[in-house]
């Protein structure tokens, strides 16, 4: 369910480091939690986002929540096949709905988040 | 689940947008045991009811129900509810349950008729069953004819093994009954309900359709549309006020039937990208006009509407207005409420 080789930070997104790009989604918990997610305002391409900054953000029919950057760095692209079918968030969350590739300030920051282990046991599962 | 009021309720078993699905097209079961419920008897009952609530209770005949408001002396809302008349002289009202007590006070501040006002929220669970298939669904469990039961009007019964008074009342635009019953039978009825709809495919369904379908067929909602700053002239409830009769709020509410209101409630769909949300900002040529009451994605029309509070100028169909989403203005247009009407 959680890739061993992804991190995931407490505000339920998820990087997948390649070289110095980071890889960056929201979690199926969190998806979970939003329930059918039906738009998504996806973050602007060369913006520079610190640690925990506002990286965009996705709704349900219900609510909206800000998507955070679970590491610092530039936006190098967007997923943008989400802009007209959010719904993949529901569907593949840590595969082909990721959100954004950031090119990396800090390695280091990696360190700091949580493995798939901690996740499961951060969220109860 | 979230706290609500006081009670634990599912805001989706499955996915808002399938059970929203299921009541337009099939059936669906919700669990509004959270509302609650007033009892008003005394051989002047009627007169009572007839001065708290807007509507024109005098001509209500018994097993009928009627919408009407509850106003404040200077025309705001105490609460919208649903009035049932036993007799002349027994009325039950259905009120929302974060108002329940202080519809409870108000009611009784008021009652110079010596009335017996009960606050009987604990007696009764209520279920609702919602949707084209609601009453081949319900009848399966009972032997009153309940196609005989109009469009608001109820008849006392037995259902699934259990005493009841069943409504054909809603809050989502479809055909529907609602049933009162003791609240340690309705674990049962709610089982029996699921099982008698499975072969139209009922869903239980949780507070998050019954917001997205009560919007739709325009609705209004305590603390969204109304409150007690509100009127029923700004809220486009006049329909449900009798001002042939003296009623609580009835001078302020003629008074600003002279003066105008300043605002109105209007529908609205986006026309740019982007969800309104309840209190999102609204501007009108470039500068602040009003707010979002309620805003949503309609999952029947596969757009996003709202409802919000504009100057009466700009709330006739046609008009573009900006909502600010996130710090953007981000354009829609205003429609006729309802957004969505069933073929009957």
């Amino acid at each position: 369910m959680y890739p061993g080789n992804y991190r995931y930070s407490k505000e339920h997104e998820w990087v997948s480091v390649e070289g110095d790009v980071g890889i960056v989604g929201i979690t199926f918990h969190a998806q979970k939690e939003l329930g059918d997610i039906v738009f998504v305002d996806l973050p602007k391409l060369g913006a520079k986002v610190e640690q925990g900054g506002v990286l965009g953000s996705v709704e349900s029919v219900k609510a909206v929540s800000d998507i955070y950057a679970p590491v610092s760095g530039e936006v190098v692209e967007v997923n943008q096949a989400l802009a007209d079918a959010p719904e993949k968030l529901n569907e593949d969350p840590h595969g082909a709905a990721w959100i954004a590739r950031m090119k990396l300030s800090s390695l280091a920051e990696m360190d700091g988040l949580l493995t798939a282990e901690d996740y499961q046991k951060y969220i109860g599962g | 689940m979230v706290d609500f009021g006081g009670w634990d309720m599912p805001v989706q078993y499955s996915s808002i947008i399938e059970e929203h699905h299921a009541v337009r097209r099939q059936v669906g079961l919700f669990d509004v045991s959270h509302m609650g419920e007033i009892e008003i008897e005394g051989p002047q009952a009627h007169d009572l009811v007839n001065y708290v609530a807007t509507s024109a209770v005098s001509k209500m005949v018994d097993g009928q129900a009627q919408y009407a408001g509850l106003l404040y002396e200077h025309g705001g809302f105490v609460d919208d509810i649903l009035i049932y008349r036993i007799s002349a002289t027994r009325f039950f009202l259905c009120v929302n349950a974060a108002n329940q007590e202080k519809d409870y006070r108000h009611i009784r501040s008021v009652n110079r008729w010596e009335c017996d006002v009960r606050f009987a929220s604990k007696g009764y669970a209520q279920l609702a069953v919602q949707g084209p298939q609601a009453r081949a669904t319900t009848q399966k469990l009972t032997s009153v004819d309940l196609s005989a039961i109009r469009y608001y009007r109820f008849a006392d019964g037995e259902i699934g093994g259990v005493s009841a008074r069943i409504a054909r009342t809603g809050y989502t635009g479809e055909d529907c009954f609602e049933v009162f019953l003791a609240p340690e039978r309705a674990e049962s009825l709610w089982r029996q309900l699921l099982a008698a709809g499975q072969e139209f495919g009922i869903r239980p369904c949780g507070l998050g359709a019954r917001n997205t379908l009560r919007l739709e067929a325009g609705m209004a909602l305590y603390g969204h549309e109304i409150d007690a700053t509100v009127t029923p002239l700004e809220a486009g409830l006049m329909r449900n006020v009798d001002l042939r009769k003296d009623f609580v709020g009835r001078a302020a509410l003629e008074t600003q039937m002279t003066r105008g209101p300043r605002r109105k409630l209007a529908g609205f769909e986006m026309t740019g990208r982007g969800i309104a949300r309840d209190g999102y900002e609204i501007w009108v040529d470039g500068a602040p006009g009003g707010w979002v009451t309620s805003g949503s994605p309609s999952p029947t029309l596969a757009r996003n509407i709202g409802m919000c509070y504009l100057p009466p100028p700009v709330t006739e169909p046609g008009r573009t207005i900006e909502v600010i989403i996130r710090g953007q203005p981000v354009s829609a247009v205003t429609v006729p409420i309802p957004f969505y009407k069933r073929a009957r």
